[in-house]
């Protein structure tokens, strides 16, 4: 188990340089997206592989001529990466839309970048009615169809049937990880799972796919010895986390992170895709039926409902909004969820985060102080 | 000024005391709906409201409530108030304003009429569902959501059908909420009062073409909420009317907004409420007018997209296309034709805090604008509503400055 976890952890580490040496290796082309809304199910299927961006680890320098500081560290980051040349490797970029800024940096993005190919999937916001559902299928046929022009591809039927066994052999297995990880905390190391979805997320698919099944089974057969003392169970919500480092703080702050609602976590293993239907209506039925991100729309309490429900199944002793300073979807819902985990007693912490984390020791009272409160 | 100057000065345009007769009639019919037996329902700026107009709904405007905050300056008190309900500082001040407002009934007219249904189109924002979503759950109200894919280069065939599609589920829906049928005559009568506001609308601010220019855009921020809150009534195409005449006797009697006119600015963003009259003297001191703006004309810009003989769809089409709806590089195109309609020797730009899809993406339009016209652009960091992100100082420093290097 060590050896699989070592490797997801290096490649979640440098995302960049492994795809390099995965692009050597394969021959596959690379096509970059933002969000969990971009189908990299159709990626897959065009044969290159889908590479999400995460924005830099280094200083905004470049993106600060294009973006005010009012914008989120990932698009600020994102950009930065494009512009400093860190993202040569891709052909292309798939934007998906999801809120303001996102649909903005597309603009700035394809005007000032000179990849291949520039994709926008302007999704549905709302994901509730037929009429939403015909225009995402729409858009989904629409954006395979660039990307066989953007990679000089034809996709089939077949192969999108192929590619979606893909992604359920991949989420079956991450979501079989997420049980792991709650019935037996402690078993992973604290930022595993995140090096794991991370993973997922810019490996080639078919290979993730082999690397997470192996990966369950030895975690499967793997007894845990949790005589020591049971850290306090905690869940994470929020967009998306590129900090890992809190999750060895808060452990070492006596909270085990047993579940999470992240973008870059739980939504995207969350559901399966259909494989009797149309591949590309199968796609969208997913997209209307997964657990919910703020920039969309499902209900007026979907996402609360959701949270608590989550939290009550895991027995959640505590719940850490984990937000992107300048992510407006997630900071308009924060005090509604809240209060919806106010009212079912679950205790929470709000926990803001620009591209720089705070201190550490700053970190650490903050997280110790809630854990002693759970 | 003392209210007799005020009255004596030709520059002073007559029609303000109509429009704040209006606006007042509105509000009091707004307040006492439910006396009166009438639906409210509370709509983004951006939204289709002919349809509510049609069907004797009361519209309300939580954004235009959020300019008057702003402008009474009662923002920064709401904001925090906000912020305190847990609503982080960076979100649209709009939104903070008047989701707190509605807590206490406060603000400068005690709190909006609550609403019977909501109509949220997110043609302009994303945070208008997000911000509909948090009323909806307040006022336990049924919400209507008119989803306007982005347009980034094309509006595309899908794009069209899935919100002409949504034109009937709106229709619908109201039909539902209001417990009658729409009747289809009526609202081909208000389409008409639209279209007909809406060129009334664009006249007003075309008279500022003419040099020197008899309407700024602090003028137009003021004349503007009649078109967005009460197009498609008779009411609002009489007052553009009377709004239109009275600029074309300024313009024959040479009357000028800004006394010696000699250089001509394009505003974008939304007004800095609680400063407008402060910038408006400030450029006006440099001899400077703001002749126009790409705010304003958001209300008639898609005009030309909207068919009177089948007006529901190509509404729903036309909305779907406006300023802010649309990508940099269509964005530049509407830009440059503004440039040069108005003859503009500058561009002010207000990067806007609150508001990110009008603000990301400047710095890309003014080196743009440098490029392609070679007209310089002046950058104002600062906030419509929450005053605390304004500086004042700074931004005389920049105005100056900018100033400047237009005379040299
Ligand atoms: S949803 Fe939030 S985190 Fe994601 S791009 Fe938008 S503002 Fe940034
Ligand atoms: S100011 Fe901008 S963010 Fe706020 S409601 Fe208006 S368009 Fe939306």
């Amino acid at each position: 188990m060590k050896s699989i976890l070592s490797l997801f952890q290096s490649i979640a580490a440098n995302p960049n340089a492994h795809i390099r040496e995965a692009k050597k290796k394969t021959g596959k082309k690379v096509v970059g997206y933002f969000c969990s809304y971009a189908p990299d199910e159709l990626i897959h299927a065009a044969g290159a592989i889908p590479y999400r961006i995460f924005g830099t680890k280094d200083d905004i320098r470049l993106a600060d001529s294009h973006l005010q500081s009012y914008c989120c560290a990932l698009v600020r980051g994102g950009l930065e990466e494009a512009l400093a040349g860190r993202l040569d490797f891709m052909e292309g970029t798939l934007f998906p839309h999801t809120c303001d800024s996102i649909q903005r940096l597309s603009d700035i993005w394809r005007l000032n970048t000179d990849f291949k190919f520039h994709i926008d999937a302007v999704m549905p916001v709302k994901l509730n009615t037929k009429s939403a559902r015909d225009y995402m299928i729409d858009v989904l046929s629409d954006v395979k169809i660039r990307l066989e022009s953007g990679l000089g591809v034809t996709i089939g039927k077949k192969e999108i049937v192929n590619s979606i066994k893909d992604f359920n052999r991949i989420r079956t297995a991450l979501r079989t990880l997420y049980e792991i990880r709650s019935t037996t905390p402690g078993i992973f190391p604290p930022s595993a799972i995140h090096d794991i979805m991370v993973s997922g997320m810019v490996m080639d698919r078919g290979e993730f796919a082999d690397r997470v099944e192996a990966l369950v089974e030895k975690a499967s057969a793997t007894a845990v010895d949790n005589a020591g003392k049971p850290g306090k169970r905690i869940m994470i919500s929020g967009g998306i986390c590129s900090h890992p480092d809190i999750y060895g703080l808060l452990a070492e702050s006596g909270g085990d992170v047993v579940f999470d609602d992240l973008c870059t976590g739980f939504r995207y293993a969350d559901g399966n895709i259909s494989t009797d239907a149309d591949p590309i209506e199968a796609i969208a039925d997913r997209y209307m039926a997964r657990a919910v991100c703020p920039a969309k729309h499902l209900s007026n309490t979907a996402r609360a409902e959701g949270l608590v429900d989550a939290a009550k199944k895991h027995h959640i002793d505590g719940v850490i909004f984990l937000l992107l300073k300048f992510c407006d979807p997630h900071a308009f819902d924060y005090p509604y969820l809240k209060q919806a985990l106010d009212d079912a007693k679950i205790p929470s912490l709000l926990f803001e985060v620009e591209d720089r984390m705070p201190p550490e020791g700053q970190l650490r009272t903050r997280f110790e102080t809630f854990t002693d409160m759970l | 000024m003392t209210d007799e100057k005020k009255a004596s000065d030709p520059r002073k345009i007559k029609s303000v005391r109509r429009m704040k007769e209006i606006m007042t009639n509105y509000y009091i019919g707004a307040k006492t709906a439910r006396e009166n037996g009438k639906k409210v329902a509370w709509i983004t700026s951006g939204g289709p409201v002919e349809p509510l107009i049609a069907m004797d709904v009361i519209p309300v405007y939580p954004e235009n409530h959020g300019a008057m905050i702003g402008a009474t300056k009662m923002g920064v008190d709401l904001c925090e108030k906000a912020e305190e309900m847990g609503y982080s500082r960076d979100l649209c001040s709009y939104a903070r304003a008047d989701i707190a407002c509605a807590t206490i009934n406060g603000g400068p007219i005690g709190g909006l009429p609550e609403p019977d249904f909501l109509v949220c189109c997110n043609n302009i924002c994303g945070t208008v569902l997000k911000w509909y979503e948090v009323v909806a759950r307040y006022y336990n109200v049924p919400l209507f959501i008119l989803d306007t894919p982005f347009v980034h280069g094309k509006f595309t065939d899908a794009a069209k059908k899935y919100v002409i599609q949504q034109i009937n589920e709106y229709i619908e829906f109201l039909e539902n909420v209001c417990g009658k049928k729409a009747d289809p005559d009526r609202m081909d009568e208000v389409g008409r009062l639209s279209v007909e506001a809406q060129r009334l609308w664009q006249k007003v601010l075309d008279a500022a073409a003419h040099k020197p220019a008899p309407i700024s855009a602090f003028d137009a921020f003021f004349h503007l909420a009649l078109i967005v809150t009460l197009r498609g009534t008779q009411e609002t195409v009489d007052y553009y009317k009377g709004l239109s005449t009275e600029m074309e006797e300024r313009i024959a009697n040479n009357i000028a907004m800004v006394k010696n006119e000699k250089y001509r600015l394009l505003w974008d963003n939304l007004p800095v409420w609680y400063r407008t009259r402060w910038l408006s003297e400030k450029f006006a001191s440099h001899d400077a007018c703001l002749v126009a703006d790409t705010y304003t004309s958001a209300w008639s810009g898609v005009l030309h997209l909207i068919d009177e003989d089948n007006f529901l769809e190509s509404m729903a089409v036309a909305y779907s296309s406006v300023y802010i709806n649309i990508s940099l590089d269509m964005m530049i195109d509407t830009l440059k034709k503004m440039i040069k309609k108005y003859d503009a020797d500058g561009l002010v730009m207000h990067s806007n805090r609150s508001c990110k899809p009008y603000s990301l993406g400047q710095y890309d339009l003014s080196r743009m604008v440098a490029k392609q016209i070679g007209i310089p652009t002046l950058i104002i960091e600062a906030d419509m509503v929450d005053e605390r992100s304004f500086s004042e100082s700074q931004i005389e420093t920049r105005i100056d400055a900018f100033m400047e290097t237009l005379k040299a």
